[in-house]
């Protein structure tokens, strides 16, 4: 085993701190070392999109990135996507339209529609669909999902306009 | 008397008859009294090691699974019926 | 969406209320089985057999448990000894307790790639997967037996040298792979036949799935010196697990506490025990708590996937469009172990159809592959893929109008299954006609390798025990404690029937979801049972409040409670109703007044409403690549009534997703070695945004009399009618009849290539 490595990021904005194993992805360094779950682990190769952040904007599978790797970036998980005034519109719009059952894929799309929503405001479905075909749910069979990102722009687009 | 529909596997064991008119207050009275006039059905329908149905069959009593095998009552004009349990997903 | 049912007679049920556990859900809070940390956690990992038949000489592990970081590893010789064979209850679910044993750890033999062999715990997942590598296992490779076909014929390599074939239920004396053969027989087929103008005939071949639940297993134990056992798993029946853990281990199920962490999809893969025993055991022999998570290869070699089969059928129709007959076979790929849902989909096949000479045929027939597992309606969907193809084709043949022809031949209250028992209140002819006024089914379909199919479905949905407690609290809210694992909305569908009871808004109602010590034993979430038993619970918990309550407001106004009027969450006094108090002003006052009030209830919910469902669905194939694209899908599905209609929705619309998975592209893909070929979401390819629709919803509400608000169950038939309906709109796009799944492109385009050669 080699010897852990001290790596120094922004998590959530906060910056954080954190000792690793070369071999540690980021999704594992979040769930058990810095001990934010909300990213999820459904395949461990980046085909199931349970596990996405955004890095340094970007949206990523952290299971395909290493710990090491988020030295100086700036990641953003699920855990910081609300803020204390309250839920993003897409996570209050996942609520409205019961976009989610069993919730295990929800932080991951929820973190894929911002990186949607943050470069393009008004998507179009076809556009949503592409974007999340990363991202599986296996319970929605994704109507209320799309439909959910949908209501969530057109609301976030209302906020802007007023 | 209920009306005890033979599943056809077992028909043979009832000289072919498909359904017979059985007296009983409960799936257990009428699995013994069905019993004693054909001893093989018996067999096949009880487990006396645990004292109830064989785990493969579930009876169904006008028109429902029961949860309750040998418990379950049974009115006169009831309608019985041995079939595979299931499970559901 | 749209929905028949009337205006809403109820406050609370029928509306759309913000899920109660949706909140830990979107801020990435709520804690899975995989979530769960604490201090001098262990890791562990599972060592899998890599053959698919094979008896295990000998096993060193020595080597591992020689590495620095491991605590501790098991095989088979840790479990208790539970050779026994005979079948026990456990839970809801009769299990013949060597195969259970077997499948958690491999005892002799193995039986599939991918089954249990022995297991590490150390330090970090890393170490106890290094430590695998050291364990060593002397395997004699036997030859598999790979399909239901080949492990049917005499002189095929047996899996259980043991087993003898069962005739319904009754063993025989013949040595076979056929661990049960069963008949259902309704008239005289033969007779039946002689009275057809058209008789089609099909066989049928589909491909082991997987349900495909987002989320792995994941479970961890922790042991107490005192014999206490504390379990965390995902789960859809906790109350199984406790038995399934304490019988194999042979201690006292009061030793078992199990909590069920949120559960991230089940379908019917996550009824039963894989790591729970092993996590158990680990943390015995450690004095740590441990934890096993499967990887999602492991999620696909070692867990229960739904069956391949082979099934046959033939029906027959006279000119005025009535089946006269039908014959049905099939046979199942059980796994390793007996025990697939063919008795089930030998019940659905012909459910649909009032039929008086019909006869089904069951085979349930163990395979050298994974231990199957039920998949949402087990057994129906294979079935209706086979004989919604060739009702399709008897349309076709007659000129029919699909749904016309369903209406003439479906089953309406009174009619019999062909397994005997008669139908109650049944809402397939609601389902048939909405879909027949659909503005799907009505508006033409045009363009080029483009049809339309479509396809009815059946499942018989369950009851059984369930309870639940409701205490009041001081500002008019209730906390409401149930045991049912909460896979997709079933926390708001039992706490709005609770708040509708008790006249107040859904919000009102605080639902958790506790664990085997802190509730009466509930039975599992599956068989599309928790909204209707655990909303009878709640239904019944919230009477026996209310009853208390009013006898409060009687007791505060010094009166009798048959003077209290309860209305809309008002006490009122009757005659003149001037005394009034509010559902939330008497809360305030029970402390005062006498003390705390709860109510409670435990309940076998029996009077279950079977469920109807049919799917429209709009493809088009590309004749080039052979892929196939669903345009439109509209599911029409009978609910009773539906508690909270975008759960309701959400349950059909993920149902038809998985049957549209099931239909075009997802397979267990065997090599001949019998090993999956493609363990991976990147191989094992399910509908993504991209590959589906918005999927359109009916909801029709025939209520059940057997429910207090006509509830049914809504969980499991939407996945029953799209694979046929997709091939039934195949054939209409490209003349090919497709018969196996998936239709692949390959498939697809081999089908095209064989029609244009003139084989079909």
């Amino acid at each position: 085993m080699a010897d852990k490595v001290h790596v120094r990021t922004t998590i959530n904005g906060e910056a954080t701190e954190f000792l690793c194993e070369p071999r540690q992805s980021l999704l594992e360094v979040l769930r058990d070392v810095v001990g934010l779950t909300g990213s999820k682990e459904g395949c461990n190769d980046g085909n199931c999109g349970a596990c996405t952040v955004l890095f340094n904007g970007r949206m990523v599978t952290s299971c395909l990135v290493l710990g090491v790797e988020a030295e100086g970036k700036n990641v953003t998980t699920i855990e910081g996507i609300a803020t204390p005034a309250g839920l993003h519109p897409i996570q209050q719009a996942f609520l409205e339209n019961a976009a989610l059952q069993c919730g295990i894929c929800t932080p991951g799309f929820i973190v894929a529609a911002k990186a949607l929503l943050d470069r393009e405001p008004n998507p179009s479905e076809q556009r949503i669909r592409l974007w999340l075909a990363g991202n599986l749910c296996r319970c929605t069979g994704y109507d209320k999902i799309i439909r959910a990102v949908m209501d969530a722009s057109k609301k976030m687009q209302e906020v802007k306009a007023r | 008397m209920a009306d005890v529909w033979i599943p056809p596997m077992m028909q043979k064991l009832t000289g072919g008859a498909k359904r017979l008119e059985v007296p009983g207050a409960s799936v257990r009275q009428i699995v013994f009294n069905l019993g004693k006039n054909y001893p093989d059905i018996l067999e096949h329908l009880y487990d006396p090691e645990d004292d109830r149905l064989r785990p493969e069959i579930a009876v169904v009593v006008d028109g429902e699974v029961s949860h309750l095998g040998l418990m379950e009552q049974v009115k006169a004009d009831s309608e019985v019926h041995f079939v595979p349990a299931i499970a559901g997903g | 969406m749209t929905t028949t049912a009337p205006a809403p007679e109820y406050s609370v049920i029928g509306t759309r209320p913000i899920r109660h556990d949706g909140l830990d859900k979107v801020i990435g809070r709520a804690k899975y089985a995989a979530d769960i940390q604490m201090a001098g956690l262990l890791s562990a990992k599972i060592l899998r057999s890599p053959h698919p038949h094979a008896r295990i000489k000998s096993i060193d592990t020595s080597k591992a448990a020689a590495l620095p970081g491991v605590r501790a590893v098991i095989t088979a010789a840790d479990i208790p000894a539970v050779a026994s064979d005979r079948m026990q209850d456990l839970g809801e679910t009769a299990v013949r307790l060597r195969f259970l044993s077997s499948n958690v750890l491999a005892g002799n033999k193995v039986l599939y790639k991918g089954q249990a062999v022995a297991a590490v715990a150390a330090t970090s997942a890393h170490i106890a997967e290094e430590a695998l590598s050291l364990i060593k296992v002397d395997y004699e490779v036997l030859p598999p037996a790979l399909n239901v076909l080949d492990a049917m014929k005499d002189g095929a390599p047996l899996l259980h040298e043991d087993m003898l074939m069962q005739e319904f239920g009754q063993r025989t004396t013949k040595h076979s792979n056929i661990a049960n053969h069963f008949r259902f027989k309704k008239g005289e087929p033969a007779d039946g036949f002689k009275q057809a103008d058209v008789v089609v005939e099909r066989e049928f071949n589909t491909a082991a799935v997987h349900q495909g639940y987002i989320e792995p297993h994941a479970a961890t134990a922790n042991w107490n010196v005192d014999g206490k056992l504390t379990i965390w798993c995902s789960t859809q029946g906790s109350f199984n697990v406790r038995s399934q853990v304490a019988t194999l281990l042979k201690i006292p199920e009061s030793n078992v506490k199990v909590i069920p962490t949120e559960i991230g999809g089940g379908f019917g893969g996550k009824l039963g025990v894989y790591l729970e025993p092993v996590v158990a055991l680990l943390a015995k022999k450690t004095g740590h708590p441990v934890k096993a998570i499967m990887s999602r290869t492991e999620v696909f070699e070692g867990t229960g996937p739904t069956p391949g089969s082979y099934m046959k059928v033939k029906m027959g129709a006279n000119k005025e469009g009535r089946i006269t007959a039908a014959e049905v076979s099939l046979m199942f790929e059980a796994g390793a172990f007996p025990g697939s849902p063919v008795n089930a989909g030998a019940m659905c096949a012909l459910a649909c159809y009032n039929l008086d000479n019909a006869q089904v045929d069951g085979y349930d027939v163990v395979v050298n592959k994974q231990k199957t597992a039920a998949y949402r309606a087990p057994g129906a969907t294979h079935a209706a893929m086979a004989v919604e193809s060739v009702v399709d084709e008897l349309c076709e043949n007659l000129k029919m109008d699909p749904i016309d022809f369903r209406i003439l031949n479906g089953v309406k209250q009174g009619d019999r299954r062909v397994d005997g028992p008669a139908f109650g209140k049944v809402g397939f002819m609601e389902v048939l006609q909405a879909a027949k006024n659909h503005p799907h089914w009505k508006t033409p379909l045009t363009g080029k390798n483009r049809g339309r199919g479509f396809a009815a479905g059946f499942w018989f949905n369950a009851g059984g025990p369930a309870s639940c407690y409701i205490a009041m609290n001081p500002d008019g809210t209730v906390s409401l404690i149930e045991g049912a694992a909460d896979i997709g909305g079933t926390r708001a569908a039992i706490a709005m029937q609770a708040a509708e009871v008790l006249g107040i808004p859904a919000d009102k109602v605080t639902p958790t979801v506790v664990d085997t010590d802190s509730i009466g034993y509930t039975s599992l979430t599956g068989g599309s049972s928790v909204a209707f038993k655990g909303g009878l619970a709640a239904y019944e918990a919230a009477q026996d409040l209310k009853k208390q309550l009013i006898e409060r407001a009687a007791k505060i106004w010094e009166t009798t409670a048959d003077n209290v009027e309860f209305e809309k969450g008002e006490f009122k006094l009757k005659p003149s109703y001037e005394r009034k108090m509010t559902f939330t002003e008497l809360a305030g006052r029970l402390l005062t007044t006498g003390g705390p009030l709860a109510g409670r209830a435990s309940v076998d919910a029996r009077g279950v409403g079977p469920a109807f469902a049919a799917v429209i669905a709009d493809v088009e194939v590309d004749p080039e690549t052979g892929k196939t694209q669903v345009l439109r899908a509209t599911i029409v599905q009978d609910a009773g009534k539906a508690i909270h209609p975008s759960y309701v929705e959400g349950q059909m619309q993920g149902g038809v997703a998985q049957g549209i998975g099931w239909a075009l592209n997802e397979e267990y893909f065997f090599t001949n070695q019998g090993t999956m070929a493609n363990p991976t979401f990147l191989d094992y390819r399910m509908p993504t945004a991209l590959d589906l629709p918005m999927i359109d919803t009916v909801i029709v509400e025939v209520a059940n009399p057997g429910h207090p608000f006509g509830v049914r169950g809504v969980g499991e038939v939407p996945i029953v009618p799209p694979p046929a309906a997709v091939a039934n709109a195949m054939k209409r796009a490209i003349g090919v009849r497709m018969t196996d799944l998936p239709m692949s492109p390959g498939a697809v385009l081999a089908a095209i290539q064989a029609k244009g050669n003139g084989k079909r």
